[in-house]
């Protein structure tokens, strides 16, 4: 089966075409187009203007990049949410009008779920992971329990990625930050101390953008301020990420979201994960951002599981939150 | 002093130790390589002293929680009775349905009585509590804190409503029972912290 998918949340539009072979995910294709605000931070009808812009090309970029003719797709998908309505919109919008016009079925999938699926059809022996889903509006600890993803801990107030946009901003840098601040961080030498939150297996980090700023005010180096904020906020998120592994009796940990791509994330969940003897996995850089190829292969497993939604269906829902999801794919 | 392992968690190992004749359990925390020392230590102690204070505190209010017998601050390790009981999470699923509604009651009278004199668990999940002797134990107090805040208060138990939901998802009414006992035995407006809860779950994302 090969099915195209189109993602549309936020910052984001991207087409994937992938193609199902013996339960795993090949992709086939994955172009990815970024929105990128001149200055500020991401306006919902100016990315859904820029999503509306480009979304034509890029379907038809991906199906040759997929060396496929659109008579092989045999499903669409689409991001269904959660997300920024204009964005969804459009993505929707195009997804309806490429299902009427090839005449194949349609599936609205959720996003969050989409970036664990990604994991387990691509990676070897990625099988029942905890994720870690780390991006601008999504902080959420996910994993499989008694029919559905459970969100074992999320963030209670701003999403870790937007934490990191906000401070960068404060500091005078583009979006997307995170990068930047990475690369500040490799030269911070003396921490500063920052509140570190955890309740329970949730997490909350308005705090500590709060204490960074004072320091920034108070003229503290940039570099030391950036070490400091990722060095509290991820050990605070490997942390939540452990809770949640003990708490649900699971060896396998994988990484999600755009902050995923950040190395010293990585290290520490990494570390953790071989000091309590589990697996550690993280997909390539273009399946961890918001992709296409993603909401295809989550678009296939429920197809595959007997799903089936009409156009009539095929709505948005800005607030789908992952537990919402009957995951019938999986037993 | 031999020990014997019986439980690894994330952040610590509960070891069987004899301490002055006694058979007990130790909760050592345990080192965390992924975070920088600074990070480590801070949290390490902190969480070890604010642990042991909040349990014996508790135990005066009348919250079932193991004796504390000694205190190691620099090495962060508790060494506390032990309980030869069932952990909740391990039992809840497998009661009748008037069986669990009792226990679950019991459960939020016990919030109740810590919340009464401020003492938040901080992670109030059914695993970090043991039935023995048809009583509520409550263990690992090592993210909890005193505040007199109903917020605090709420998210303590929201805390307690998402571990049912994961855990415990087909008895969906065990938060209503546990609330149910929390009421009865909250001295102050246990309406308005139940308030406070719905409020945090509309907080949440895309609620």
């Amino acid at each position: 089966m090969i099915c195209l998918g189109i993602e549309g949340t936020a910052h984001t539009i991207s087409v994937g075409v992938v193609k199902e072979a013996k339960e795993k995910c090949k992709v086939l294709s994955n172009v990815i187009k970024i929105y990128r605000p001149k200055q500020g931070g991401i306006h919902p009808r100016e990315a859904a203007n820029h999503h509306a812009e480009f979304v034509a090309d890029l379907i038809r970029e991906s199906v040759n990049k997929a060396n496929i003719d659109f008579e092989d797709i045999d499903l669409i998908s689409f991001s269904k949410g959660p997300g920024l309505g204009p964005c969804l919109r459009t993505a929707a919008t195009a997804a309806r009008a490429l299902s009427l016009t090839l005449n194949k079925p349609i599936m609205g999938v959720n996003h969050c779920v989409a970036h664990l699926e990604i994991g387990r059809g691509t990676i070897d022996n990625c099988k029942d992971p905890v994720l870690l889903y780390t991006s601008g509006a999504n902080t959420q600890v996910i994993g499989f329990a008694e029919g559905r993803y459970r969100v074992f801990g999320e963030t209670l107030d701003i999403g870790i990625g937007n934490c990191l946009d906000k401070f960068g901003r404060i500091i005078g840098l583009d979006f997307p930050c995170g990068p930047k601040i990475e690369e500040l961080a490799k030269n911070g030498k003396n921490y500063l101390e920052l509140p570190y939150s955890i309740k329970g297996m949730d997490i909350a980090f308005s705090g500590l953008l709060t204490a960074a700023e004072q320091y920034y005010k108070n003229g503290e180096k940039l570099e030391d301020i950036s070490y400091s904020i990722q060095e509290t906020s991820f050990a605070a998120l490997t942390e939540v990420t452990e809770r949640a592994m003990a708490h649900s009796e699971k060896d396998e940990v994988l990484l999600g979201g755009g902050v995923a791509a950040n190395k010293r994330l990585q290290d520490m969940v990494n570390t953790m994960a071989s000091e309590r003897g589990a697996r550690f996995f993280v997909p390539s850089r273009d399946l961890c951002i918001d992709n296409g190829a993603m909401i295809a292969w989550l678009g296939v497993l429920m197809y595959n599981s007997g799903i089936r939604m009409d156009i009539e269906e095929s709505t948005i829902d800005q607030r789908f939150r992952t537990d919402m999801v009957d995951v019938s794919w999986r037993g | 002093m031999a020990k014997t392992i019986i439980y690894r968690g994330a952040e610590a190992e509960i070891c069987l130790a004899h301490y002055m004749g006694h058979q007990v359990v130790q909760k050592r925390r345990i080192r965390k390589s992924y975070r920088i020392k600074n990070i480590d230590s801070r949290l390490i102690s902190y969480r070890t002293r604010e642990e042991a204070k909040l349990m014996t505190e508790a135990r005066l209010y009348g919250v079932s929680v193991p004796i504390i017998y000694d205190v190691d601050l620099g090495n962060g390790v508790i060494t506390m009775e032990y309980l030869k009981g069932k952990r909740i999470k391990d039992i809840l699923n497998n009661l009748s349905e008037k069986e669990r509604k009792r226990i679950c009651k019991k459960i939020g009278e016990s919030i109740a009585k810590f919340h009464n004199n401020d003492i938040i668990h901080g992670d109030i999940t059914t695993s970090n509590m043991i039935l023995l002797n048809d009583r509520v134990h409550f263990i690992d107090f090592g993210l909890g804190e005193k505040s007199s805040e109903m917020e605090t208060k709420g998210v303590d138990l929201h805390v307690l409503m998402e571990a049912l939901e994961s855990t415990h998802s087909k008895y969906a009414n065990c938060f209503d029972y546990v609330l149910e006992g929390y009421k009865k035995e909250f001295k102050g407006s246990a309406k308005s912290v139940i308030n406070k809860i719905e409020e945090i779950v509309k907080r949440g994302r895309y609620r």
